[in-house]
């Protein structure tokens, strides 16, 4: 559905967007990932023809953006970081202004309208002025109106910025609603978003391509070792956490027992096993033949929080980016 | 054109809503309201005068009244275009709504030509007030009606050539404040072009006295429709235009 090769963007004095690529399939949910000026908006607003492009090609539901950009325009919804909203409108005038902007008939766009409104929640407002509303309604309001003509691909920088959570909440059943037939990217920096909704995950950072993969793959990337947590259940300081922290060091293929917590009449700890070593059901038996009894064991992945710190690491870690995720481009 | 009607009735909306419209108006009804009863009370006294003292001069509505005060009408144009265009692009600039616009299925001068449409409205509006005071004479006296529809004819035109100029100055700019102290000086500027003719008649006054708005005007409020001045008007307004979508255009690529 979209298709990026190459794409650069040149600032007057810096690269944007270096060289980056990927495709996203019909009716995927993508998150766009990356710190602050990494070069998301850059990127949205070249795919929304806002920008050109200095380098490289974008097309969007195989039209170019930049030979066919009015194919691109009316099958994209975009929702840029500010909502752009009119304050002096009313919500349902605004959203009649979008959609027959967007090119709807003008027999079919108060149904549209009221659709859009009744997605994105917004049926209290609707002869509300925008200047009055507050921020969690003006950002429905900006996606209201992205989704108006109901584009085949939806574009939201940073949809659920300044939104309570139950409202965050809210958004996010709305964009799995809306996935499926279409296609939407979202960009954001918080990670939890993207966990729970997006399928694939393309992390840049400083203008280039860090990752491009699904959810689970980035956050089960392959680290050399087992990281796994032990609870075991302790009733009266029985058994003592030392004794089994020791009891744990020595099982064989272990390199690093820490201690978490102990609270409810568990004790916590987290194992690291040596490189190339199963050391689960070693663990397990060792706790059990020990007398004690075993109340969780399981493989710690890593967190997406820490696959996009170790990704956007300016230099500091070179190895992190030869990590197989990580070359960009390919999936 | 579907769209660009579509625009142009978002931007008057929005005049109407917001206080532009109404100060603008109200600023207009005011000047020129005074400036009609005092050309009208002239006007009587002389008659007065002119018929006490026995003497049938032949009294000209159309030149005494109408056209001094088109004429004047022209001038305060100069005043009020920059506060009708300056927000045209500028605001959308500062909220960011002109990314609505700009990655909608819209053509760049389908935006501009919708903007300036709309400013071209309000413009209409006030010069329909004027034309208030104008149906009194015609209420009253006998005043030829021909001149009078050309010299709107001009004050419509040239009023484009002014709005196409604000417009220009509005894309330029972020601020507002900008935007109207930038459009009133050029506008000035191109009314004092005329002023260069008291040189003499060098090739520099003639180009001056031509490239400036207010000499063209001048036939128009005589009531002499002269096909080189339209033709001069129309294409300052598309000269205009033309630049306001480059540098639309330039936007794009350098934002």
């Amino acid at each position: 559905m979209i298709k990026v090769e190459g794409l650069a963007k040149r600032y007057a004095r810096t690269l944007a967007v270096d060289h980056i690529s990927f495709e996203v399939e019909k009716g995927q949910i993508v998150g766009f990932l990356g710190p602050n000026g990494a070069g998301k908006t850059t990127t949205m607003r070249v795919l929304t023809c806002f920008l050109p492009p200095s380098a490289g090609k974008a097309t969007v539901a195989g039209f170019d953006v930049m030979d066919h950009p009015m194919e691109v325009k009316k099958r994209i919804g975009y929702l840029p970081e500010t909502p752009p909203l009119y304050p002096e409108m009313e919500v349902f005038e605004y959203l009649t202004f979008v959609g027959k902007l967007k090119g709807i008939a003008s027999s079919e766009i108060g149904r549209r309208v009221d659709e859009a409104m009744s997605r994105c929640a917004l049926g209290d407002v609707r002869t509300k002025l925008i200047d009055r509303l507050s921020k969690g309604y003006r950002q429905r309001v900006g996606i209201a109106q992205a989704i108006i003509h109901n584009p085949d691909v939806l574009i939201l920088d940073e949809p659920t910025s300044g939104l309570d959570p139950r409202q965050i909440i809210e958004i996010r059943d709305l964009l799995k609603a809306l996935s499926g037939e279409h296609t939407i990217i979202l960009s954001t920096h918080i990670l939890s978003e993207v966990e729970q909704n997006c399928e694939r995950v393309i992390i840049i950072n400083e203008g280039k391509l860090v990752a491009n993969d699904t959810y689970v793959n980035l956050t089960n990337r392959p680290r050399g070792f087992e990281h796994v947590a032990v609870e075991v259940e302790a009733t009266g300081g029985n058994p003592n956490p030392t004794d089994v922290q020791q009891r744990l060091e020595q099982v064989s293929g272990v390199s690093r027992v820490v201690m978490k917590d102990s609270r409810n009449g568990r004790l916590g700890f987290e194992v690291e096993g040596l490189p190339g070593r199963q050391i689960r059901a070693d663990l397990a038996r060792t706790v059990v033949n020990s007398g004690w009894s075993l109340a969780e064991l399981r493989i710690l992945g890593a967190s997406l929080e820490d696959v996009f710190l170790d990704l956007t690491k300016s230099e500091a870690k070179p190895e992190t980016k030869e990590s197989p995720s990580a070359k960009g481009g390919t999936q | 054109m579907n769209k660009i009607l579509i625009i142009c009735r978002k931007e008057l909306k929005s005049y109407f809503v917001s206080p532009i419209a109404y100060a603008v108006l109200a600023d207009f009804a005011l000047v020129f309201g005074v400036a009609f009863y005092t050309a009208t009370a002239d006007f009587v006294r002389f008659s007065f005068q002119s018929q006490m003292m026995g003497q049938q001069q032949p009294m000209d509505i159309n030149a005494q009244i109408i056209r001094p005060l088109l004429g004047f009408a022209a001038t305060v144009a100069l005043f009020l275009i920059p506060m009708i265009t300056m927000r045209l692009v500028a605001e959308e600039k500062r909220s960011g709504t002109i990314e609505l616009l700009m990655t909608s299925p819209v053509k760049d001068s389908g935006i501009i030509i919708g903007k300036w449409l709309g400013a071209m409205a309000l413009y209409l509006c006030v010069l329909g007030m004027s034309m208030l005071s104008v149906l009194v004479l015609f209420a009253w006296g006998k005043p030829d009606i021909k001149p009078v529809l050309v010299a709107y004819l001009g004050l419509i035109l040239q009023g484009g050539c002014l709005l196409a100029i604000g417009t220009f100055i509005s894309t330029t700019t972020k601020d507002q404040i900008v935007a109207v102290v930038v459009t009133f000086h050029l506008s000035l500027m191109l009314w004092m072009l005329s002023w260069f003719t008291a040189f003499g008649n060098t090739w520099v006054s003639q180009l001056a006295n031509y490239l400036s708005i207010v000499t063209h005007m001048e036939n128009f409020s005589k009531g002499v429709l002269d096909l080189k001045d339209v033709v001069f008007y129309v294409s300052f307004i598309f000269l205009a235009l033309f630049l306001t979508l480059r540098r639309m255009e330039s936007l794009r690529w350098r934002s």
